[in-house]
């Protein structure tokens, strides 16, 4: 088993509420509430969760983009969760960023070799024409035409403008690059190009991707291990094929039920569909208890008052549920699937991986 | 650190003259010149042309019109009085038999200076705070409570003040010109900087949340090149707004305050001064008004319209289409 290159302990990123004439903090919103997990050297974590549980917020936090309430971060055997902005600098090398939204993650005003070389400017002391060597050379890596160094960001599609964030982050040779939703702003065809550009990218050159995403098929394709998050807490952590092959926490079981099916007819789950009613509990003011008891099919009456723990029920998964905790009654899963579901599996096929029914 | 952007931070053009520089080092196939792009947007932008050859004749008419013309402007000649329009007298003479048009020519010279140095300076003072109060949050509330209690302050009677206190010290140090010149600029740049700097400030409020800024602090962009290299190129349009709005305004409040008889001494012509001071014989000879008048309006406009071809040029996105 590889070392751990990233780990995450208890991360918690609240973000006060200020109300009223004196402008006092009333509250939180807990967007991400006592997050853990390790990505190891050379693995795709994929972080899922609908909209608003607080997986851009885990990813950024995790950068050290904000400032942390509480939790540790270790990135390559540094611990970043309080160092100060000025001395992370030193560190940003090793950890870098692909962002959502192409268009608004490259400045207007700068012309393509400029954006791409803004981390060589900050971090490195090459001379112009080195800076430009390895501007081009990027260039070609991500699959760009090295005449277009001099456009504009808007003279560029989708895709293309997404290439340049890649560039980019690519350009001060990271080890741990966290894609924010890489692919939710693009459309299917050029989302596929961009995974397997990124996959390409990994297997060259030994990367270390945070994935979040939303589109479950997209992360089963490309992750080894993937988190489940639900209103800033991770509900399951298990290893790819035994997540979507078996998933445990209910919350998973209603999120992957809720995938379609490419071929509806040939699906062995017809009709077993699990539609959570009710909405997502404000962050602000989660519900005592599990965050998930007030949506859960599954609920008892331990889980409106106890928070479960995030514990590995079998090696390699994490679930955070009373169901699966013998003190308060639930049982250990029978252990299917993965024999070993410890190492990261090696992904075969490219996208679009078909999908092989086996939901629960 | 190799860092090209580094500028004063006040002059839009400097700015982007920096930001500008590093794409024709590294494109590889016959790498145009960025402002050979920026020229020929902003040749196709017809009123800008036309209002920048019409700004540069008027520089140079009060430039150097005044080696050329021998009439000197403070000279009186009390047997041409009140004359009309004549080749001796373009533009006639006034009540004490000056010439209007070197008059004109000599307060060009002073208004239009010290309606651009104020220009610069309002929008130095402006997009300072301006983008000081956007990007860091503790500086937000004492800057803009500053920037309200300057905008709720009773302009003339601080001018006044400033005057009255100033004007002497200042004379002495710098001669008499010199003086109430830095004296005009001082008080006119630092009561109008209000309007750019809140305008700055709302533009850096709405870029600090954009992805690309989040990017540049991914990388280790340090605040103070995130503000030069990201911050000022995309709050450059309403800064160019602001400066040619900016020169007309303050090429009136001098007119203002030469009229309250707070500006230069009556000797010295501005173009506020002939303004005002033909504004009593308005009725028995109007042209005296119009020249003046018709310079400023001229300057502004062609100021307008230069700016506004200047921030289209200055836009990657508008360029070339």
């Amino acid at each position: 088993m590889t070392r751990p290159l990233v780990e995450v302990r208890d991360l918690k990123m609240h973000f006060p509420i200020h109300a009223g004439l004196l402008r006092r903090q009333i509250g939180a919103v807990r967007a991400v509430d006592g997050v853990s997990f390790d990505i190891r050297e050379g693995e795709t974590l994929g972080l899922v969760g609908e909209s608003g549980c607080g997986k851009s917020t885990c990813g950024r936090a995790v950068l050290r983009l904000y400032d942390i309430t509480d939790g540790e971060i270790v990135i390559d055997g540094k611990a970043i969760g309080h160092e100060d902005q000025n001395s992370l600098r030193h560190v940003r090398p090793t950890m870098q960023m692909v962002f959502q939204d192409p268009q608004a993650s490259l400045n207007p005003r700068m012309t393509v070799a400029r954006i791409i070389s803004e981390p060589l400017d900050e971090h490195t002391k090459m001379s112009g024409a080195e800076k430009r060597a390895r501007v081009l050379e990027l260039m070609d890596k991500v699959g760009l035409n090295p005449t277009f160094a001099s456009r504009y960001p808007h003279e560029f599609s989708g895709g293309q403008r997404q290439r340049i964030g890649i560039a980019r982050a690519l350009a001060l040779n990271p080890k741990f690059i966290v894609c924010d939703e890489p692919i939710a702003a693009l459309d299917v065809s050029i989302q596929a190009q961009v995974v397997n550009l990124l996959e390409e990218l990994q297997d060259e050159l030994g990367l270390t991707y945070l994935f979040i995403s939303h589109d479950l098929s997209m992360v089963r394709h490309i992750a080894d291990r993937v988190a489940v998050m639900y209103l800033g807490k991770i509900a399951e952590l298990a290893p790819r094929d035994d997540l979507y092959a078996q998933p445990l926490h209910p919350y998973t079981q209603a999120l992957l039920s809720a995938v379609p099916e490419p071929d509806p007819a040939q699906s062995d789950n017809q009709g077993e569909r699990i539609v959570l009613r009710g909405d997502v509990p404000s962050p602000a003011n989660p519900p005592d208890g599990c965050n998930f008891c007030t949506r859960c099919p599954a609920v008892m009456d331990v889980c409106r008052r106890i928070d479960p723990d995030f514990r590995e029920v079998t090696p390699g998964r994490y679930v955070a549920c009373h169901l699966y905790d013998p003190e308060h009654g639930g049982t250990a899963p029978e252990q299917t699937g993965g024999a070993n579901p410890g190492t990261a599996q090696a992904r075969t096929g490219t996208y679009p991986s078909t999908q092989q029914g086996g939901n629960p | 650190m190799t860092d090209p952007v580094v500028s004063s931070g006040n002059d839009p053009q400097t700015v982007t003259a920096s930001h500008q520089m590093g794409p024709e080092a590294v494109a590889v196939p016959a790498a145009r010149s960025q402002w050979r792009d920026v020229w020929d947007q902003f040749r196709t932008h017809k009123g800008a042309l036309i209002g920048a050859f019409v700004f540069l004749g008027i520089c140079l008419f009060v430039a150097i019109g005044p080696w050329f013309w021998p009439l000197d402007p403070t000279e009186t000649n009390m047997r041409a009085r009140n004359e009309g329009m004549s080749w001796a007298h373009p533009m006639g003479t006034d009540r004490l038999g000056r010439d209007t048009f070197a008059r004109v020519m000599a307060g060009g010279r002073i208004s239009m200076a010290v309606g651009l140095v104020a220009m610069l300076l309002s929008l130095f003072l402006g997009t300072l705070i301006g983008v000081l109060a956007g990007y860091f949050k503790r500086l937000d509330g004492p800057l803009m409570r500053l920037t309200d209690m300057f905008l709720a302050l009773p302009i003339l009677p601080l001018l006044l003040v400033l005057v009255v206190l100033f004007r002497e010290p200042l004379s002495a140090a710098f001669g008499i010109e010199t003086g109430i010149f830095v004296l005009m600029v001082t008080a006119i740049g630092i009561t109008s900087w209000m309007q750019t700097a809140r305008i700055v400030r709302g533009d850096v409020l709405a870029l600090k949340e954009r992805e690309f800024i989040l990017a540049a602090r991914s990388i280790g962009t340090p605040p103070r090149r995130i503000i030069t290299r990201h911050m000022l190129p995309n709050v450059l349009s309403p800064i160019m707004v602001s400066a040619t709005l900016g020169i007309a305004t303050a090429i009136i409040t001098e007119s203002t305050l030469s009229f309250l008889g707070l500006g230069f001494p009556p000797d010295f012509p501005t173009w506020g001064r002939l303004l005002f001071d033909a504004v009593s014989f308005l009725q028995s000879y109007p042209m005296r008004a119009v020249w003046p008048g018709l310079m400023i309006s001229l300057v502004v406009l062609s100021i307008n319209y230069v700016g506004d071809g200047l921030r289209d040029a200055l836009d990657p996105r508008i360029r070339g289409r």
